[in-house]
């Protein structure tokens, strides 16, 4: 990811350290000097977050990169930045809470990437890999969608995902062209000045400003919704995992396959934007769904959304902590449980 | 021009939007807003500046000065402007924050930007509370004030002391400059103008981070009139917030 965000020209990374993600600042502590970039680290994430915003106010690709205590710091920033509507990459390796919790692998802070964190009526794209591969793509995408979007955007990878080591293409995506940056800050040489601001006193002007981010919003999940499908057309049960829980599942679904079990796996990519419709197709095929989860259970809730009454969905969480990673085994066991009879 | 037409011997400086103000009577973030317009036009920089504004009454620098302006969270600005300083190396950089915002909730962002010696000018304007949300006791409170969150007078056994920010941060190796002003009468108001100029000064010569502390009125939420404000700026601050030059660095100094 780090090498990611120096190829899609980040050159401004502010961050504290915490486990499970320090690889990222030491990678760009070492790497950046080199290219004239900076790197600062920050007196918190507060700080970090609060860096992010000046350097990107002016125009720059800036990222910082957390694990969930460092990540609920930032939060107020998070509002700043989507309220300002001024780009940001943050990324979280998530570690396991509440509180200090732990640093083993975790999705606990689903809610809190999805549902927007902070203060205030606002979404951040989130962005869920699941392999080394898809932790490279997935840099490029999130600063074309922050910048596309005038948006922070979230990176939700885990610490099984921090610490792997897999084979890597490190290919540059082609993305679409970007509006040009007609709003940062760099002196009001030749123009009138610029205001950069989330406060909005006037009468009926916050109403306006909340409902045009709503619009943007409503054109991310028209456009922006990505989500891996595998073996679903004739399946029965489908698996909906993301990030390292779903390789997991894929492994038992092959055995599942194996032992003539008729499942699939639809795997999230984008959680804000969240696949809705992708599920809602399957409910309305009669399908049934297994949620399995690093948690006690968060995004099942946006599964059951989707899916309405039309379908069953259960779910197989397991809470974070060190032994509680589920094996292909476990979830094999679970696609046992919950096959419908038919 | 004719021989009898008047001559504006102290026009509006560039910086400065010319509209009316919103602030209350007798308030003295409109001087202080001038004086950091004149300090801007000063140094020729209005093109290359870029503020910060924080919460609370200050934010509305954003309306009165004739510069970008980018606004930070709740006592984030000296974070927001490090990062708008890496960004942007030969800007003119500047934050505009309030007692509330600076010496309580951004204590650890200004202690840290101060400290990495970021060339930053920090105008910090401290009238002994929260103006914007009605009043409520700030750090800078001096003891036996009454607020609506000390009706019975600030009472240091309770709520500690008043922090003397201009004195506490002067001693970082980082900070280039320290000083406090007021701009209760026009002959602080004139040394005080002397001290943002500087606390820019240093800036543009990047001899590290600049920190100016001005005394200012809250007539609204002290319950006086803009006379009986000023007054107590004499009479009850700076016995306790003096003024003058606690740090003043001449050249690069660096360890």
């Amino acid at each position: 990811m780090a090498q990611a965000a120096i190829e899609a020209g980040c050159r401004f990374y502010f961050g504290y350290p915490i486990t499970p993600q320090n690889d990222i600042p030491e990678y760009l502590a070492r790497e950046f000097p080199k290219l004239g970039g900076t790197f600062l680290q920050a007196e918190s994430e507060i700080g970090s977050i609060n860096m992010v915003l000046g350097a990107s106010a002016a125009g720059m690709r800036a990222m910082t990169s957390s694990s969930g205590p460092g990540i609920s710091l930032m939060q107020e920033g998070l509002s700043y930045l989507a309220g300002s509507e001024i780009p940001a990459v943050v990324v979280n390796v998530q570690r396991s809470g509440p509180g200090l919790g732990g640093i083993s692998p975790s999705q606990g802070d689903y809610f809190q990437a999805t549902r927007g964190g902070g203060h205030g009526d606002y979404r951040t794209p989130v962005l869920a890999p699941a392999s080394v591969q898809e932790m490279w793509d997935l840099t490029f995408l999130a600063f074309d969608l922050a910048d596309r979007y005038r948006n922070p955007v979230v990176i939700l990878a885990d610490a099984m995902l921090g610490q792997m080591k897999e084979p890597l293409e490190m290919r540059k995506p082609e993305l679409p062209p970007l509006p040009a940056k007609d709003w940062i800050l760099e002196g009001c040489q030749g123009r009138d000045k610029r205001l950069l601001k989330s406060l909005y006193l006037g009468e009926g002007e916050l109403e306006k400003h909340c409902w045009r981010l709503w619009a943007k919003y409503e054109e991310i999940k028209k456009k922006e919704v990505r989500c891996e499908a595998y073996r679903i057309e004739d399946a029965e049960l489908v698996v909906v995992a993301f990030g390292s829980p779903a390789r997991i599942a894929k492994g038992a679904i092959m055995e599942a396959r194996e032992q003539g079990l008729k499942v699939g796996l639809l795997r999230p990519i984008t959680l804000y934007p969240y696949p809705e419709k992708e599920l809602a197709d399957l409910a309305d095929q009669g399908k049934t769904f297994l949620v399995t989860e690093l948690n006690v259970g968060q995004m099942v809730e946006d599964v059951r959304m989707a899916a309405g009454r039309r379908a069953e969905v259960h779910f197989y969480g397991r809470p974070p902590g060190a032994g509680s990673l589920p094996s292909p085994e476990d979830i094999l066991h679970e696609i046992r449980e919950t096959y419908p009879a038919r | 021009m004719s021989e009898t037409a008047e001559k504006l011997l102290n026009p509006r400086p560039e910086s400065l939007v010319d509209i009316p103000t919103h602030f209350c009577p007798g308030c003295h973030h409109g001087i202080v807003h001038r004086l950091v317009a004149e300090a801007i036009d000063h140094f020729g920089l209005r093109e290359k500046a870029i503020g910060v504004a924080c919460v609370g009454c200050s934010v509305f620098l954003y309306n009165y000065l004739n510069t970008d302006v980018v606004e930070a969270p709740h006592g984030r600005a000296p974070a927001v402007a490090t990062g708008l300083r890496r960004a942007l190396p030969d800007r003119l950089i500047y934050t505009y924050q309030g007692d509330g915002d600076l010496a309580a909730i951004g204590t650890s962002e200004i202690i840290h930007a101060a400290n990495r010696g970021e060339p930053i000018t920090v105008v910090f304007v401290n009238n002994t509370t929260y103006g914007m949300t009605g009043g409520q006791m700030a750090p800078t409170t001096l003891l036996g004030q009454k607020t609506t969150t000390s009706p019975y007078g600030r009472d240091f056994h309770q709520a500690g002391y008043p922090i003397k920010m201009a004195e506490f941060l002067a001693p970082l190796e980082g900070v280039a400059f320290s000083a406090r002003g007021a701009v209760d009468r026009v002959a602080n108001l004139k040394r005080t103008r002397k001290l943002i100029f500087r606390a820019f000064e240093v800036q543009v010569q990047r001899l590290g981070f600049g920190f100016v502390e001005v005394l200012s009125a809250c007539p609204t939420n002290w319950g006086m009139t803009p006379i009986e404000a000023a007054k107590r700026v004499e009479e009850e601050m700076i016995p306790y917030f003096p003024l003058g030059i606690f740090k003043e660095r001449k050249e690069a100094d660096h360890l």
